[in-house]
C-alpha cells in the first residue's frame, strides 16, 4: 500500500482551554475520496483548520505527501497544494466571481484547473463573472468556493459541509458533479452531516464523535446500527 | 470673490489633508488598524525629506525618489517586525502600541533634530502662483491637490486591478480564508504599511515645503487625516478626498470670519457632518 497523502497522529486540538480533538488517527490514501461524518460539535471543522494550519498543532501530529506540516503556517500548507471548500463557502465579498476564481490560483501549481475549465464546470460562473461573489444564490456560491479551491490545482482538497444550507436539488447537483471534479489522482475530504450523501461518494468513512474517531470503516461495508451508534454515542 | 478665493484655497488645502488621510484610511481598510503614530510618521516623512534635499541639494520633488522608499521600506519593517504581533480580534493592543510608538517618535526626532521649526526649502516653487478668472493660485497648493488625486486614483487602480489589490481586498474580508489561497498575511499587511508610509512620505515632503514644522505637530496632522477619513466614509478613498476638501473649505472659510477660528470651523464642521451622517458621507465598509 502507497504511502497515504494526509494522516494524522495523536491529533489534539484546542481552542483556548477548551480541548475540541482527543489523539485522533486518521489517514487518508493517495487518490482516495475519504467520507468524516459526525454531529454538530463533534470536531470536524475543528479537524479540517487544524489540517489545514488555521489552527496551530504540536510538531508530529499531521503528516502531508511525507513531511510533518503540523508546524506551518496557512498558507505554506496551501501552497503545498492542499485546498479547502470552508464551510459556509466564505467567498470574499469584495471581489468579483471572477476574482475570487482567481485568487483560488494565485498559488501558481500547475495542472488542469484554470478559470477556463471552471467555466466548463459551471458555465452560469462564467455569466456571472463579473458579478459581486454575494450577490449569487447559495449554490452559486457554493460553485464560486469549489472553483475557488480547483483553480489551485491541489494534490489533495477538502470540502467542509458543502451541503449546508443549499436546496437539495442542488445538493444532489454538487454530488453528481463531484466524481468528475475530483478524478484524476486528486484525493479529497469530504466532510458532511449528510450521512446518506458522504457514504454515496466516498470509499471509506470515519466517525467523530466528541472530538475522538468512534467509527472507521468501508464505505460500503459499515451497517446503519454502527454509524447511529458513533454518530449519536447510543447503544 | 474673497469667499471664492476662500473656497478655492480650502479645496486645495483639502488635497494635503486627503493625502495626510489616505495613508490611515489605507491601513485601517485592510488591517483594522488605527494608527495613533500616523501623524508623527507624517513629520518624519518631512524630516527625511529635509535631510535628504539639505544633504544632497536636489528639490525636495525629486527628493521624494529618496524619501518614498525610505519610507516604504519603514513601513514594511515597522509592521513585519512590531505591528503585526499587536494585531487580533482586538483593537486595544495596536492603539497602545501606536500611540507609544508616536511618542517614540516625536522624541527621537526632538533628540535629533531639536524643537526649532525647520522647513524644507523648494526655491521659486514655494512662492510661484498662477492667476486664474481673478483668483491668484499658488503653484504648490495646485500641484499638491493634483498629486493627491494621482496618488488616491493610483491607490484605486492598484485595488481593483492588479494582484497586491486583490490580495489587499481578499486579507481585508477574510484573514483565514486569504491564508487558504496561500496569501501570507503578514507579508500582505506589511506590503500595504509599506504603501501607506509611501503615501505619507509624499503627504510629508508636501507638509514641509507648504509650512514650517517641528517634532509636536503630528498630533494635528493625525487629527486633520482622521476627520477627512471619517467625514467621506470609512473605505472609501474618493471619499476621503472629499473629506478633506470639506476640511480644507471648512478652515478657510472659518478663517475668513477671523483667523483664530480656522482650525475651530475644520472641527466643528466634523462634527457636523458626524451628527448628521454617523457613518460619512460616503461609506463603503461598516465600522
Amino acid at each position: 500500500m502507497p504511502d497515504p497523502i494526509l494522516k494524522m497522529q495523536g491529533l489534539n486540538a484546542h481552542y483556548g482551554d477548551f480541548q475540541a480533538l482527543y489523539g485522533v488517527d486518521m489517514d487518508v490514501a493517495q487518490g482516495e475520496i475519504l467520507a468524516i461524518i459526525g454531529a454538530n460539535g463533534a470536531g470536524k471543522t475543528t479537524l479540517m483548520r487544524s489540517i489545514t494550519g488555521l489552527l496551530s498543532n504540536a510538531p508530529g501530529q499531521i503528516t502531508y505527501e511525507n513531511e510533518d506540516i503540523s508546524r506551518l503556517r496557512a498558507d505554506e500548507i496551501a501552497a503545498r497544494g492542499l485546498a479547502m471548500v470552508p464551510e459556509g463557502r466564505q467567498l470574499f465579498p469584495s471581489l468579483s466571481v471572477r476574482e475570487n476564481l482567481i485568487i483560488g490560483g494565485q498559488i501558481g501549481r500547475k495542472g488542469p484547473w484554470d478559470l477556463n475549465a471552471v467555466y466548463k464546470l459551471f458555465p452560469i460562473l462564467e455569466e456571472r463573472k463579473d458579478q459581486q461573489s454575494t450577490s449569487l444564490s447559495g449554490g452559486q456560491q457554493q460553485m464560486v468556493a469549489i472553483g475557488r479551491a480547483l483553480m489551485a490545482n491541489p494534490d489533495l482538497i477538502l470540502f467542509d459541509e458543502i451541503s449546508l444550507g443549499l436546496a437539495p436539488i442542488i445538493i444532489k447537483d454538487i454530488y453528481e458533479a463531484l466524481p468528475n471534479i475530483i478524478g484524476e489522482g486528486m484525493s479529497a475530504v469530504i466532510v458532511e452531516q449528510d450521512i446518506t450523501k458522504a457514504l454515496s461518494v466516498s470509499s471509506r468513512v470515519y466517525c467523530l464523535q466528541e472530538g475522538r474517531v468512534s467509527l472507521e470503516g468501508g464505505s460500503d461495508t459499515v451497517s446503519r446500527e454502527d454509524i447511529s451508534r458513533a454518530y449519536f454515542g447510543i447503544e | 470673490m474673497e469667499w471664492l478665493n476662500a473656497v478655492v484655497q480650502g479645496t486645495l488645502l483639502g488635497g494635503l489633508y486627503a493625502l495626510f488621510a489616505a495613508g490611515l484610511s489605507l491601513i485601517f481598510g485592510i488591517m483594522r488598524l488605527v494608527n495613533i503614530a500616523h501623524g508623527d510618521l507624517i513629520v518624519l516623512g518631512a524630516y527625511l525629506g529635509l535631510v535628504v534635499t539639505t544633504s544632497t541639494g536636489l528639490h525636495p520633488l525629486l527628493a521624494l525618489a529618496f524619501v518614498v522608499p525610505a519610507m516604504a521600506l519603514i513601513g514594511y519593517a515597522l509592521q513585519r517586525g512590531l505591528l503585526n504581533q499587536t494585531l487580533g480580534d482586538d483593537l486595544l493592543p495596536p492603539l497602545l502600541v501606536t500611540f507609544g510608538l508616536s511618542v517614540i517618535l516625536q522624541n527621537g526626532l526632538l533628540e535629533v533634530f531639536t524643537a526649532d521649526p525647520q522647513k524644507i526649502s523648494a526655491g521659486a516653487l514655494e512662492t510661484a502662483s498662477i492667476s486664474a478668472g481673478g483668483l491668484s493660485l499658488g503653484i504648490l497648493p495646485v500641484l499638491t491637490f493634483a498629486i493627491a488625486i494621482a496618488v488616491i486614483w493610483g491607490l484605486q487602480w492598484t485595488f481593483y486591478h492588479t494582484a497586491l489589490g486583490r490580495a489587499f481586498r481578499a486579507v481585508s474580508d477574510n484573514q483565514d480564508i486569504a491564508q487558504l489561497m496561500g496569501l501570507n498575511r503578514r507579508h500582505i499587511f506589511g506590503l500595504a504599511m509599506a504603501l501607506a508610509l509611501g503615501v505619507t512620505a509624499i503627504a510629508g515632503v508636501l507638509l514641509g515645503i507648504r509650512t514650517s514644522f517641528d517634532p509636536s505637530i503630528g498630533s494635528g496632522r493625525l487629527i486633520f487625516g482622521f476627520e477627512a477619513v471619517i467625514i467621506g466614509g470609512l473605505g472609501n478613498l474618493w471619499g476621503t478626498l472629499v473629506g478633506g476638501v470639506i476640511l480644507g473649505v471648512a478652515q478657510t472659510i472659518g478663517a475668513k470670519f477671523d483667523p483664530g477660528w480656522q482650525i475651530l470651523a475644520g472641527h466643528v464642521a466634523f462634527l457636523v457632518i458626524l451628527a448628521i451622517r454617523p457613518n460619512g458621507l460616503f461609506p463603503r465598509v461598516s465600522a
